[in-house]
């Protein structure tokens, strides 16, 4: 039996009301005329995502409403801006689509394609916009990348960036710590006799592995997923969420290692800041290794523009790809692993101009839109022709660009993955905080079992 | 603000623990002449004894009254600390120090699109819910307090229970699409609207308590020189219960001075975002905190609240007079 | 209530206090339920009418339609979101069934009891007590302090506190000697308590202050000259005095804490669920998760033992009136 849940009830309920209050409604203020459209994205001037905001407001629409005047057209573009948690933002956006409102263009994180796709919220572009397949643009963007945007092989969107994770460590103190600067593990030995060579340090934290639930999502993404790659497995495969399986253990057994001999800081895991923290120390040559994403080279210890800057970085600031258990012990039997995460640009179904709409979301991802966005810094983009350009100058993103995403790996966008995600990060606390992995790993996969609905949806 | 009550008509007692300051030099004093007459007299002089007793036990819970209310402040003051620091520093970390000092972050606040509007923003919000509850819940109390309604006092814990629901995260389909249908999307009145409908219940439940305490002879005298019943609640009621109108107003502006996740989700134009809502922004990229936006904005955000209060509490007291009881 | 005992009326206080007593005490009078302006049945109700409007637009019909998805599977995204089911009340079994659920509401007890009934009533008291019969500069700033912190909105509150506790730079580490000790992680529960005390003691000094002030000086003044020490006259003189107020302030802030969610703001729930209390627990289902008809559900559970908390205390409240009249 189907239950109601949206319209019709809120209708009854709202009849009864609206006889009294309609007189102090004011208008929603929806698109209501026929060229308006709106853009939503989890950015704003002046807080979180700043860039994109202004680039929307500033570049965007102004070129936009230009370019459709030239056409002979009036139109009219606004920007909706937020700058809230990912997830708040993401209640928002589904809340709006589920009454059958909302933007015109969204950013989703390409996490949540998939969901959203199965709720109804979003539709295949072509189903939107029968031109869709047709623009020129996809050739420009890699397979890979598209995944971002796609949803059971049909696009929903056009993928907006993409990243990769790396293993960060402080030449300075490897070199203290007698160690070569140079350095590329290739296995988790590795990694962990580094790490012990580090523990010799006064006050420095040898490796930083992000676990527990205080991070939330980057527990995931900087954390587990990356190594379980690197173990030899995907979370989700062929139809089933991964159980209590050997790689999962043994990556598990990893965090048990470097948290029982001492050589991560426990504490650190489990503080709401815990992460900020992390690149505080990080930058204050406190922590030797620390596994990031891109983002941390951009953004936290950028010399100019980083939010825990070091003023050093080219020099001190080593980045190396995370290795497989042993080589050859990867997915696909690979030496390296990294898991890739991004967002995509998505029709609302329900708006009301999907051409025009079609067109603008076109244009936000043309070549010169985005190397507008970037606007001189560089950043991997889902275009190959802006890549080109503009990481030849960055090592470091060339370096992702070009060694990391082809051994990457995505999350699936499936309802269930934001749960079974916190159910690994709860795997990884436990472990932290003195659990055995075998436990862990035992006690995850009883409550994966009430997660995705029974053992049948899993696999070993 | 002085109490209504009067008992320090009366001149002090010697148990009242009116404080050391006036009692510092006492013990000594009437120690003195018990110690000089010596240990054999003590049973015979046990009136003095006992006195210079009191006074030693006045002493020590002078002592222990002032330790007390020093760590008492102490307490309540320690975490405001940060609020004064922090937001003259010109790289604020999470400890209190003397400041770096800058005016700085004042700028960077100052040239932010949406932080001082955004004050203003809950300033009509705060105001608008602020205002509805007092008057609504005053009328209410007020005709619950005087006529017999038929069970009202199970409806009042009934919907007091049931606030507790709409304030929480579950209730937010419903109440996103019962805005939806009412056109209330991107209204601030929409805001008001729903968040007076869930701080009613208790304004009502404690309001009403204030009107069953006060006394009603004025009001019968009133009517019989023929006043209405509005005016008599407003010129009587009204000024007696004020002081408990002023802490329902306060407290419901509070309520909604900190409310997040309501105008998060109902509100569209950042332009029309209260200050709870924008200073989540002040986050970067990677989620962390902008210290120096979110300490100077804090200042900011608190500044209101705080005027208020000393505005409230200069003009009329601040407490319940009467008190709330059943 | 109208059985109110003469005792217990507010003998003493007269709103602004500028007009003398009323007619000596005149217990008839001053009952509730007599309607001494006149009003009538047909004015109250359009007294009434304003609030009742609003409390059945904006919150009884969200409650009621919250309780009904309660009994579905409904989630804000995935296939439940677009064909939700009805499910009965298998959302209930499971929440009741569920170690995260009981786990929660052990902690929440904690909470209430550790920071509302024992913390904020007792601070609240004690303070309302020791300033009795003070006026001057000590009282309001003791009352500005202890004000402010219930004023000032949580997000800033908690970000004093994350100050105040941080475990490398935080003041209160610095003051009491212990460096490192990262409050919030190893004493997460404690700490959620105490800032809770902090956050909310403002509002039992105020509403203790009150009742306090409704005791007649004269019987705390026979007391003490018959030589009570301070704790026999409170047993004696001031708490059965105030025993209303004491269970409606007990009552309010039991349900306030309750269904606090700012604890969230400081500790996320954390570490591991140690401070994951009822209202955090169902922010995490219903927005991290999206499970809203399973949020909805344990909000129904939530409200059920409110509901039993509210009962015990009205029924001590029945004794007490008993007893009295």
């Amino acid at each position: 039996m189907s239950v109601l849940t949206r319209r019709a009830v809120a209708v009854t309920g709202a009849a009864a009301v609206t006889l009294v209050l309609a007189a102090c409604g004011e208008s929603g203020g929806d698109s209501g005329s026929g060229s308006t459209l709106k853009i939503s994205a989890n950015a704003v001037a002046g807080g979180k995502n700043e860039q994109e905001a202004k680039w929307i407001e500033e570049w965007v629409i102004p070129k936009f409403v230009e370019k459709k005047k030239a056409d002979g057209e009036e139109v009219k573009v606004t920007f909706e801006p937020s700058g809230v948690d990912d997830e708040q933002y993401k209640t928002k956006l589904a809340l709006d689509l589920q009454g059958g409102s909302g933007p015109d263009i969204m950013n989703l994180d390409g996490i949540w394609i998939g969901e959203f796709a199965q709720a109804g919220y979003i539709k295949p572009l072509p189903e939107v916009v029968t031109q869709a397949d047709f623009w020129d643009g996809w050739d420009q963007i890699p397979d890979s990348v598209q995944k971002l945007g796609s949803f059971e092989n049909e696009r929903y969107g056009i993928p907006a960036g993409t990243d990769g994770r790396v293993l960060y460590y402080n030449k300075d103190l490897f070199e203290q710590a007698g160690l070569d600067r140079d350095w590329q593990p290739t296995s988790w030995d590795e990694m962990i006799e580094a790490a012990e060579a580090l523990n010799g340090l006064d006050g420095v934290t040898p490796i930083q592995l992000n676990a527990g639930t205080a991070m939330g999502e980057a527990t995931t993404m900087q954390g587990f997923l990356p190594l379980l790659a690197g173990a030899g497995e995907h979370i989700w495969d062929r139809g089933k969420w991964r159980g209590d399986s050997e790689a999962v253990t043994e990556t598990l057994a990893l965090y048990e290692t470097i948290y029982g001999d001492g050589l991560g800081d426990p504490l650190l895991q489990q503080e709401a800041q815990g992460r900020d923290k992390s690149f505080e120390q990080f930058a204050d040559n406190r922590i030797g290794i620390l596994l990031e994403g891109d983002y941390f080279w951009r953004s936290v210890v950028s010399p100019d523009t980083g939010i825990a800057p070091m003023e050093d970085r080219d020099e001190v600031v080593g980045y190396a790809k995370i290795p497989a258990i042993e080589p050859g012990g990867g997915i696909h039997g690979q030496d390296f692993a990294s898991m890739s995460g991004g967002s995509a640009r998505v029709l609302n179904p329900e708006t009301d101009n999907p051409e025009l709409a079609f067109e603008l979301l076109t244009f936000m991802n043309s070549e010169e839109a985005v190397k507008a966005l970037l606007d001189g810094e560089a950043r991997i983009t889902a275009r190959t022709d802006v890549n080109e350009e503009v990481l030849a100058d960055d090592p470091m993103l060339k370096f992702v660009s070009d060694e990391v995403l082809p051994v990457t790996a995505y999350r699936p966008g499936l309802a269930d993955y934001t749960r079974v995600s916190t159910l690994l990060q709860e795997a990884t606390a436990a472990v932290v905080s003195g659990s055995s992995a075998e436990e862990a790993a035992e006690a995850y996969r009883g409550k994966l079992e009430g997660v995705v609905g029974g053992a049948g949806n899993i696999t070993n | 603000m002085t109490r209504p009550t009067e008992p320090h008509a009366t001149p002090a007692p010697p148990h009242d623990e009116r404080g050391p300051r006036e009692q510092s030099g006492e013990p000594a004093t009437a120690a003195g002449p018990s110690r000089s007459d010596g240990p054999q007299h003590a049973r015979r002089d046990s009136p003095e004894r006992e006195a210079a007793k009191q006074q030693a036990r006045k002493a020590v819970a002078g002592i222990g009254f002032y330790t007390f209310i020093s760590l008492l402040l102490a307490f309540f003051a320690l975490p405001l600390l940060w609020l004064a620091t922090a937001p003259f520093d010109s790289s604020p970390g999470l400890s209190v120090s003397v400041p770096d000092f800058t005016l700085q972050n004042f700028q960077v606040m100052w040239d932010n699109p949406y932080a001082l509007r955004s004050i203003g923003n809950s300033i009509i919000l705060a105001g608008g819910t602020g205002l509805l509850v007092v008057v609504f819940a005053a009328l209410a109390s007020y005709a619950l307090s005087r006529v017999r309604l038929p069970g009202r006092d199970m409806l009042l814990y009934v919907l007091l229970l049931l606030s507790s629901i709409v304030t929480g995260t579950a209730a937010m389909v419903p109440l996103f699409n019962l805005a939806t249908e009412l056109k209330l999307i991107d209204s601030q009145l929409g805001v008001i609207l729903i968040l007076t409908g869930g701080l009613l219940p208790s304004a009502i439940f404690i309001l009403k308590d204030f009107m069953d305490g006060t006394p009603q002879s004025y009001e019968e005298s009133a009517r019989v020189f023929g006043a209405s019943p509005l005016q008599i609640v407003r010129h009587i009621v009204v000024p007696i219960v004020r002081p408990g109108l002023a802490t329902i107003a306060v407290w419901s502006v509070a309520q909604v001075w900190g409310n997040f996740l309501i105008p998060f989700l109902l509100l569209r134009s950042p332009e029309k975002s209260p200050a709870a809502v924008v200073m989540y922004t002040f986050y970067t990229e990677g989620g962390q905190a902008n210290l120096a936006l979110i300490s100077t904005f804090s200042l900011l955000y608190s500044v209101p609240v705080i005027l208020m209060f000393l505005f409230v509490s200069s003009r009329y007291g601040f407490r319940f007079h009467g008190g709330i009881k059943r | 209530m109208p059985e109110t005992s003469p005792t217990d009326t507010s003998t003493g206080t007269l709103g602004n206090g500028s007009k003398g007593r009323p007619s000596a005490g005149a217990p008839a009078a001053r009952e509730s339920g007599g309607d001494a302006a006149g009003l009538g049945r047909r004015r109250a109700a359009g007294f009434v009418a304003p609030s009742l409007l609003l409390i059945t637009a904006f919150l009884l019909f969200p409650a009621l339609w919250t309780i009904y998805l309660g009994l579905t599977d409904y989630r804000l995204t995935g296939f439940a979101a677009a064909d939700p089911q009805m499910v009965g009340l298998d959302n209930f079994t499971n929440a009741i069934g569920d170690d995260r659920f009981s786990n929660s509401l052990v902690l929440t007890l904690q909470f209430v009891l550790g920071s509302a009934v024992l913390g904020q009533a007792v601070i609240g008291f004690t303070i309302a007590w020791l300033m009795r019969n003070r006026t001057g500069a000590l009282r309001r700033t003791v009352e500005a302090l202890v004000l402010l912190a219930w004023i000032l909105p949580s997000s800033v509150i908690t970000f004093l506190w994350i100050a105040l506790l941080d475990r490398d730079g935080g003041t209160f580490n610095a003051l009491i000697n212990t460096p490192g000790t990262a409050w919030l992680l190893e004493y997460p529960m404690a700490s959620i308590i105490v800032f809770n005390i902090w956050k909310g003691a403002a509002f039992s000094m105020m509403l203790y202050a009150a009742a306090i002030g409704n005791v007649p000086p004269s019987h705390l003044e026979t007391a003490r000259l018959a030589g009570a020490s301070t704790w026999q006259q409170l047993r004696d003189v001031v708490f059965p005095r105030i025993k209303g107020h004491i269970l409606t302030n007990l009552l309010l802030i039991s349900l306030w804490t309750f269904n606090d969610f700012t604890p969230f703001l400081l500790t996320a729930g954390g570490p591991e669920d140690r401070t994951e209390i009822m209202p955090v627990f169902i922010y995490k289902i219903a927005l991290q998760s999206g499970e809203l008809g399973f949020g909805a559900a344990i909000s129904v559970l939530m409200l059920l033992i409110n509901l039993v908390i509210a009962l015990v205390y009205v029924r001590l409240l029945r004794q007490r009136k008993d007893k009295t009249a």
